[in-house]
């Protein structure tokens, strides 16, 4: 059940340019979170910028209630956000969405990500790791300067292949390269995929023409948050008979199963 | 000091009601209130068969605003009155049904139905700017208005209130057609025609290239609009459009409005409607108001 809480900024940190990790005291969020959850921040107690900011949740710290969140400064909403300062309150509402990643079935598992959307996977391979599973990670940016958290994922991943788009820094290419030549002797039961919709498209091919268990995380303009405006349309890939023509990523989402969406 | 009011022969607890299409059927909002707390609920947009609603993006930001076009996606009348009327029942709240259709006979069907259901009252939506027929094709004119408004009171024996677009020249001619069609009251404005251009890829940001707007950035055209629409008609006028917090409900009410509704205010935080009934009582005391509904209509033009 989703809370609106004042978190106690505890600690910041620009960990790339433009990117900031945050990490917040909310005990009642984090006690509730699952891994691929997110948070909707209100950025200011005035009407502009007006609506809350959607964004997915780093590291859950349940011991002691602190909340990590990292986010890009793309607009006026994240840049006012950056700018508050350890011992600031900020209004978040949270665990939202239905649409977790789901690992108790699953023995050994990839997670891939592209960029900013690397964020969520870390809470999932942390647990994952925690439950003695075996997780291997793709994470693809685009150069050097962009290539981030690499010690943190390493830890919570028995094997992190990382790359950059044109070889700036460790393997050249895109991730998704990298994890179809590995499943050629690898089996992976299941597949965790976040980031640029380019890349989310070819790993669900990938995923639905091998038959190969996948979860997505998606995005899409959001309002509410809460399942109540319909805002965050995605299209259904099942027959009307099993679902409406959309669901909606803040509700049954954003982690959807790779075979259940038209992205 | 009493916040009770009755708007068009529903009692409610007190003015604040929270607007179509912003609170779904109450169970999201019900996690951090008692819904009980409220003048009344009026339900998302509901028609006779499901609709699908509208291509994504359906919503953006704009200043102190945003626009939608969600195509009233909805599961239908049946299934509402089968899942979703008993869950808000269980509330001390009034439930009015905001209803619509793109042909008259549509309409009328769904009020039929309507009308044999344990709800308060229908609002009958014939406004929505973003689904290609009816809604807004009645809504513009005051023969349009009229016709629906009059062939729907045929068959509902409950409170009819009319919600109106502010997409047109002569809002007050429009709610005349509400008044003449047989209607109990008018609820307005719903949301303002706008777009937004994405500049780097020279495209509208909304999949259907307009939408509604509403938040704050709309609360002067709907304050004006009421304030018109009370001088034009006698019946009680429900008024929306940017409302978030006591004061701006109290302006509504001074305009002319019996009851406000919270709109996207519910999506910035979700205690909106709570606080502005806080912010009523707040204000009723500081001027020593006894009764509420002393304050309708009470503004003194210069």
């Amino acid at each position: 059940m989703p809370k609106q809480v004042f978190a106690q900024l505890e600690h910041k940190e620009e960990i790339i340019k433009g990117i900031y990790k945050f990490s917040v005291k909310a005990s009642e969020i984090v006690q509730n979170a699952k891994p691929g959850n997110f948070i909707e921040i209100r950025v200011t107690d005035q009407v502009e910028p007006f609506l809350r900011r959607p964004i997915s949740i780093y590291n859950l710290d349940k011991e002691n209630g602190i909340l990590e969140f990292i986010f890009q400064v793309k607009g006026k909403g994240t840049d006012l956000l950056s700018r508050k300062e350890v011992g600031d309150q900020i209004d978040i509402v949270g665990p939202l969405g239905f649409g977790t990643f789901k690992t108790e079935k699953y023995n050994k598992i990839a997670i891939i990500g592209g960029g900013i959307g690397i964020f969520p996977l870390y809470e999932l391979a942390k647990e994952a790791k925690e439950n003695n599973k075996q997780v291997t990670g793709y994470l693809g940016f685009r150069n050097k300067e962009y290539v981030m958290l690499e010690k943190e994922f390493a830890k919570v991943t028995d094997n992190l292949v990382i790359t950059t788009d044109e070889g700036s820094y460790k393997n050249k290419g895109f991730a998704i390269d990298y994890l179809i030549k590995d499943m050629k002797k690898e089996k992976y039961d299941c597949i965790y995929a976040c980031g640029p919709l380019p890349m989310l498209k070819a790993i669900q091919k990938y995923a639905n023409e091998n038959n190969i268990n996948c979860q997505i995380s998606l995005e899409e303009k959001m309002a509410c948050g809460l399942g109540v405006c319909l805002g965050c349309a995605v299209k259904t890939a099942k027959s009307p008979k099993e679902a409406p023509e959309y669901f909606h990523v803040c509700k049954g989402g954003p982690v959807f199963n790779a075979k259940d969406v038209e992205i | 000091m009493n916040t009770k009011i009755n708007f068009a022969g529903i009692e409610m607890k007190n003015p604040v009601t929270v607007a179509s299409g912003t609170f779904g059927y109450g169970r999201e909002y019900a996690d951090f209130f008692d819904l009980g707390k409220l003048g009344a609920i009026i339900t998302k947009g509901t028609s006779l068969k499901p609709k699908s609603g509208n291509k994504p993006p359906r919503v953006c930001e704009t200043a102190s605003g945003m626009l939608n076009s969600i195509g009233l996606q909805n599961p239908g009348v049946e299934y509402f009155a089968q899942n979703d009327l008993p869950f808000l029942r269980k509330f001390d709240t009034k439930i009015i049904v905001n209803a619509c259709g793109s042909t008259i006979d549509e309409y009328v069907e769904l009020c039929k139905i309507l009308n044999t259901l344990d709800i308060d009252g229908v609002e009958l939506n014939l406004s929505c700017p973003n689904v290609k027929e009816g809604c807004m094709a009645f809504g513009n004119t005051y023969e349009g208005v009229k016709i629906v408004t009059k062939e729907v009171r045929k068959v509902l024996q409950k409170p009819l209130i009319v919600k109106l677009t502010p997409n047109v020249t002569d809002i007050a001619s429009i709610a005349k057609g509400v008044e003449d069609g047989g209607a109990d009251a008018v609820s307005l404005i719903n949301t303002l025609l706008g777009m937004k251009i994405d500049i780097h890829k020279r495209k509208p940001v909304l999949a259907n290239n307009t939408g509604g707007l509403s938040g704050p950035a709309i609360k002067p055209v709907a304050v004006r609009m009421v304030y018109q629409v009370a001088q034009a008609v006698k019946i009680p006028i429900m008024g929306l459009g940017g409302i978030v917090s006591g004061e701006d409900a109290i302006e509504f009410m001074l305009a002319g409005a019996t009851t406000v509704s919270i709109g996207a205010g519910n999506f910035i935080d979700p205690y909106t409607s709570i606080k502005t009934i806080e912010g009523i009582e707040e204000y009723m005391k500081k001027y020593n108001i006894e009764n509420i509904s002393d304050i309708i209509g009470k503004v003194e033009m210069n």
